[in-house]
């Protein structure tokens, strides 16, 4: 750090001890490599999670950091997967430069519908988010010559990964997913690292700030409606990043990607792990994904009721009690 | 034309009589609750297994759909839905949802996931010739059904004792609690009359909209647009809101059906960003 610590003003200085790297983040960095090499056998499980943890991590973007309460976050999702597919088929089937322009459109569309969201109340908002996701899938849907309509998007090959600027190339997706795995993971760890430098910015602090009190917020002078379209767009951005990996590694993009129970389960996702908290998408992805297989390898049909069964009462225990069982029972068990 | 106009209206008058007791829960408690096509869907499975599967006729399963869905939603009211209320709206978004996924899983489980039919009596079948355009007789009931109920409904709340405190309790619940009112007696009595005109709703919507267990997904989506664009302060606004919501979209799928449900979600969104509180919110409260 070039300034000295007693240079920064007081504001500055707790902000950057909010920013400091504490030794279970570094952990937690360290252990996302080593589940590649340790867990080779489970890589696809584990891409689908980090798949799904990226997604989440959007969400929180504005969820936990912007409080932005959105059903339709799985517009961006498929949105980002579709972008992808189709430039892989019609353009290039270089995987990165498809990554990054499925960012880019994502990010456009976040950018475009963010005023729709600057408005009106939560269930304004709510209704809103929902109407994109909607109109996207019916897009998707009556769009069959682009996008193949209800049979999905096949015939997407990609193409082996090539690392600009250096001489690494020819990565080939292969079947077990080892590849795919490290490619999900590089992007996850990118956007983590970005993520946190951003919630850690006073640019974070400020849409903690109009999360907890609009109104408070701009009569400090923030300029409300700039930021929220920011962290709108970089949000439509990185969940564009997620459906993007997820077509490029299944080489597949279908309707059921703008689905509701899309943007429901994320949301889901999130709440397990914790909003407003920079891991708690991956955490959250992690537990559900765990859950998912083992409920529905006992009842393959049926899981969805106790996925609701478990929202139900972790939203009516509270998350904060459920996740620490030692406080249901005995004094101050009930709220 | 004129027949589309009227399967417009009949639709969205249905529509109506579905989400009317939604726009109570969230002018009253605002409370965002997803899970209210269950309860309309309970009632569409009341009557279709009461009349296939006991041969009760279907004018008698009407109220039978109504108190019964009633009865579940007061019940669910008291055990899980009141400790909600002060919760923030993710929590209850997240509440419901696991609500609705829970209804819709356990309607498969135990139904099938086929859609089911209604054997309307043979009176409510076919068409009435009248003035050069045919109109179905089931839709002519289901106007005048939900007609009858507005106006009820209407007067109840304008007229009586019960909606005077209803309408004060919406205003401002806090001052009404001070002033006396149970506020919360009256929104079990009012959840419960709410779920059961959805249930109403579900029964005679069951031949017109389809019943299968993913209605409460289905059909989520429309009830929000009828209240969040009518708004929650009245009950024209919301009648208004479901006319319109029916009659675009009767006339968009058929003009335009390549577009679908498109129109729909378009209308939507460009009202909500030209009204944010609704059409026909009064300014002011809240």
């Amino acid at each position: 750090m070039s300034i000295a610590p007693a240079a920064l003003s007081p504001a500055a200085r707790s902000l950057a001890g909010y920013a400091r790297w504490r030794w279970w983040e570094l952990a937690l960095f360290a252990a996302l490599p080593l589940s590649w090499l340790l867990l080779p056998g489970h890589a696809l499980l584990l891409k689908d999670i980090a798949i799904l943890a990226l997604f989440a991590v959007s969400l929180d973007l504005i969820l936990g950091y912007a409080g932005i309460v959105s059903l339709g976050h799985a517009a961006f999702f498929g949105f980002g997967a579709y972008a992808a597919a189709l430039f892989a088929k019609e353009v290039l089937p270089d995987p990165i430069v498809g990554l990054a322009v499925a960012v880019a459109v994502s990010a456009l569309l976040g950018l475009a519908t963010s005023v729709l969201i600057l408005r009106g109340t939560d269930l304004t908002r709510l209704m809103v988010t929902l109407g994109v996701a909607s109109i996207l899938y019916e897009l998707a849907n009556k769009l069959d010559w682009l996008t193949g309509g209800a049979d999905g998007l096949t015939g997407v090959v990609i193409g082996p990964i090539t690392v600009p600027f250096t001489a690494l190339a020819g990565f080939e997706f292969d079947l077990n997913g080892r590849v795919a795995y490290a490619y999900t993971l590089v992007v996850l760890i990118v956007v983590l690292l970005i993520s946190r430098r951003l919630v850690h910015s006073p640019f974070g602090a400020s849409l903690q700030a109009l999360r907890d009190n609009r109104l408070r917020a701009a009569s400090i002078g923030l300029s409300v409606p700039l930021r929220l379209v920011a962290v709108y767009t970089i949000a439509g951005g990185v969940a564009g990043a997620a459906g993007a990996l997820l077509a490029q590694t299944s080489g597949f993009a279908s309707l059921d990607l703008f689905d509701f129970h899309r943007s429901a389960e994320v949301m889901l996702v999130l709440v397990i792990g914790g909003t407003g908290y920079l891991y708690g998408g991956i955490f959250g992805a992690i537990a559900f994904k765990l859950l998912h297989d083992l409920i529905s390898a006992w009842t393959p049909q049926y899981w969805n009721f106790w996925i609701g069964l478990f929202l139900v009462v972790l939203v009516l225990v509270g998350r904060e009690r459920f996740i620490r069982p030692w406080t249901w029972f005995g004094k101050g068990a009930r709220p | 034309m004129l027949t589309l106009l009227f399967d417009g209206v009949a639709y969205g008058m249905l529509m109506f009589i579905l989400a009317v007791g939604l726009a109570v829960t969230l002018g009253l408690m605002n409370f965002i609750n997803l899970a209210h096509g269950a309860f309309a869907m309970a009632g569409g499975y009341i009557t279709v297994l009461l009349m296939n599967r006991a041969g009760v006729p279907f004018l008698v399963c009407l109220p039978l759909a109504f108190l019964g869905t009633a009865l579940l939603g007061a019940v669910l009211e008291r055990t899980l839905y009141r400790p909600m209320y002060a919760r923030s709206h993710l929590d209850q978004v997240m509440f419901s949802i696991g609500l609705v996924l829970m209804a819709v899983t356990a309607v498969d489980y135990v139904v099938g996931s086929m859609q089911q039919n209604i054997h309307l009596p043979e009176w409510l079948q076919g068409r009435l010739p009248f003035a050069a355009v045919g109109i179905g007789k089931y839709r002519l009931f289901i106007i005048v059904a939900c007609a009858v109920l507005t106006i009820a409904l209407q007067w109840v709340l304008s007229r009586t004792r019960f909606g005077s405190r209803l309408r004060a309790a919406v205003d401002d619940p806090r001052v009404a609690g001070g002033l006396g009112l149970d506020v919360n007696r009256i929104f079990l009595l009012t959840f419960a009359v709410g779920s059961g005109l959805a249930g109403l709703g579900g029964a005679l919507g069951a031949e017109v909209l389809g019943l299968d267990p993913t209605f409460p997904l289905k059909f989520m989506i429309y009830f929000l647009i009828v209240v969040a664009v009518g708004g929650t302060t009245t009950i024209t606004g919301p009648l208004l809101a479901a006319l319109l919501l029916g009659i675009a979209d009767v006339a968009g799928k058929y003009y335009v059906p390549k577009l679908g449900a498109f129109i729909v979600y378009s209308l939507m969104i460009a009202l909500l960003l030209w009204r944010p509180q609704g059409l026909f919110a009064r300014m002011g409260a809240r």
